[in-house]
């Protein structure tokens, strides 16, 4: 073998085994903090070992025992330090053993816990890139804008609260799971968006590792909840979100509006994918919650071969939909994008225009307004707003095109 | 694994009646189901003392050691297996002594 065809076998066993070692070591010894440290130190004497051994036949099960051995090592050093703390070393899973669901997957009590609504919603999603997708914290670090001592405390003092306030390893009871899973959900939703519409002005304006991890780790939540609606409908919308992607940013680092995208470049595979997910949750009779809204209506845009076939009273009639589940005014305000299509840049405008008290200082709806100005020919009105949508954006590629669009008012 | 459940208030007027008896029902409940241990409510801040005698001259302070706008009006300090069952029990906690509550692990061996 090789010493590519190793390194690629490195690579993919940290890519599906990861989430798999850190859970059942996890499960075994209750401390995560102890499972991520054997679970590195594992992958860690497989770059060490591997290429010399040759690929074990089951990587998986290599690594799962190599870190079970790294933990045991720990655990003994730390006992002979303090002996007193050996009880506290014995897992403490008194649950009594329970039946193996359809759902019982360690990977799902990780990612759980990582989720858990008693921490707070950046840690959330920083420890489940950590325990779940494996990324290390430096990555994380950069992902985030924040220094990686900053990140570092953020990670271990999840795990302190975890293991002090006892957050239990597992998955919720069937009335709490709705509500659990739609955190798990939200987590994935802001890794994702992170990626497709980074913030900061060092930053790439798309940064394609985070929206692949947010699919990665959806796919899996999908393979072990197979039918639930709100999965199949996230993991849809990203997917028809992703395989625009390639159009999106401009070789002059502008960011393209949907109407002016080169739709030739879209991702046809993703599109399918995704097309074929909403077909499915359609088929399902179920109603549709938030996610599965969302996807619908990207499977609208993505269906139209060109920006003028775009079905805008289906879109406009998905988001009334929308609406009455959400009343929020980040959705009021997409919709609003839609009726202008739809009736026109009058109507569109009054209806944002009573928006402004919640959205002053969000981007998009000044960025919006701009536009909805620039089409009645209100080119004052129009640059004031185009000003501010630039002095509140973060995103480089988006200040880009904003900047131009201003520009070119006469 | 017991759990700290402090009330947290931003007045010094007492529970209403009202409330009084959905906190004693409540409690009932907590006692059937094993998860009581203690519980009080306290009198308002202003009537607190502080004492400082680290170093064996105690300095006597009238008033809370904090002034804040919210303060600890009561608690209760319940067991439960786990976070989740303590959470649960301090959302209907919340709820039946109408006020805000912080849930806190307390230190075991």
């Amino acid at each position: 073998m090789s010493a590519i065809d190793v390194q690629e076998a490195i690579t993919r066993a940290h890519r599906e085994e990861w989430a798999r070692v850190v859970a059942a070591l996890t499960k075994r010894f209750g401390d995560l903090d102890v499972a991520e440290e054997a679970a590195a130190e594992a992958f860690a004497t497989a770059v060490a070992r591997w290429p010399a051994d040759g690929v074990p036949p089951n990587p998986g099960g290599w690594l799962t025992t190599t870190a079970t051995h790294k933990a045991i090592d720990r655990l003994r050093r730390e006992n002979k330090r303090h002996d007193k703390q050996k009880e506290a070393l014995l897992v403490h899973d008194d649950d009594p053993p329970e039946p193996a669901g359809p759902i019982d997957d360690e990977r799902l009590r990780l990612i759980f816990t990582c989720c858990h609504p008693a921490l707070a919603p950046r840690t959330r999603v920083a420890l489940t890139l950590r325990m779940v997708g494996g990324l290390t914290v430096p990555e994380i670090a950069r992902a985030f804008l924040v220094r990686e001592t900053t990140m570092g405390q953020r990670i271990t003092r999840a795990k302190a609260k975890i293991k002090a306030a006892r957050i239990p390893y597992r998955v919720p009871s069937a009335e709490d799971l709705p509500t659990r899973l739609s955190g798990v959900l939200a987590v994935l939703f802001l890794v994702f968006n992170e990626g497709y519409l980074a913030t900061g002005p060092d930053t790439d304006p798309v940064r394609p590792a985070l929206t692949a991890e947010a699919i990665r780790l959806t796919r899996l939540i999908r393979t072990l909840l197979p039918d639930d609606g709100e999965v199949a409908g996230l993991l849809a919308l990203m997917l028809l979100t992703e395989a625009r992607r390639p159009a999106r940013v401009s070789s002059t680092g502008e960011l393209v509006t949907l109407s002016e995208q080169d739709r030739g470049s879209w991702d046809a595979s993703l599109i399918a994918e995704g097309h074929r997910l909403v077909r499915e949750r359609l088929a399902s009779g179920a109603a549709p919650g938030r996610y599965q809204i969302l996807a619908a209506i990207n499977a609208v845009h993505t269906s139209a071969r060109d920006a003028r076939d775009t079905d805008w009273s289906q879109v406009v009639a998905l988001y009334d939909q929308l609406v009455r589940l959400d009343p929020s005014p980040v959705i009021a305000l997409n919709r609003a994008i839609a009726v202008a299509e739809l009736d026109g840049p009058e109507v569109a405008l009054a209806t944002i225009d009573r928006l402004n008290d919640e959205l002053a200082e969000y981007h998009a709806y000044h960025a919006t307004r701009a536009d909805l100005l620039r089409r009645l020919g209100r080119t004052q009105d129009s640059r004031a707003a185009y000003d501010k949508a630039i002095t509140l954006s973060g995103n480089t590629a988006e200040t880009a095109y904003l900047t131009r669009r201003r520009n070119q008012l006469n | 694994m017991q759990y700290l459940v402090s009330v947290i208030y931003d007045r010094t007027d007492l529970a209403t009646p009202a409330e009084m008896a959905a906190v004693d029902a409540f409690n009932e409940r907590l006692q059937a189901e094993g998860h009581w241990v203690f519980a009080a409510g306290l009198a308002a801040p202003d009537t607190a003392t502080v004492i400082d005698n680290r170093n064996g001259e105690a300095l006597v302070t009238d008033g809370p050691f904090l002034e804040s706008k919210e303060f600890l009006a009561g608690f209760w300090i319940i067991e439960a297996p786990d976070l989740d069952v303590a959470l649960r029990l301090a959302t209907e906690g919340s709820k039946h002594c109408n006020r805000k509550v912080e849930v806190r692990p307390i230190l075991s061996e």
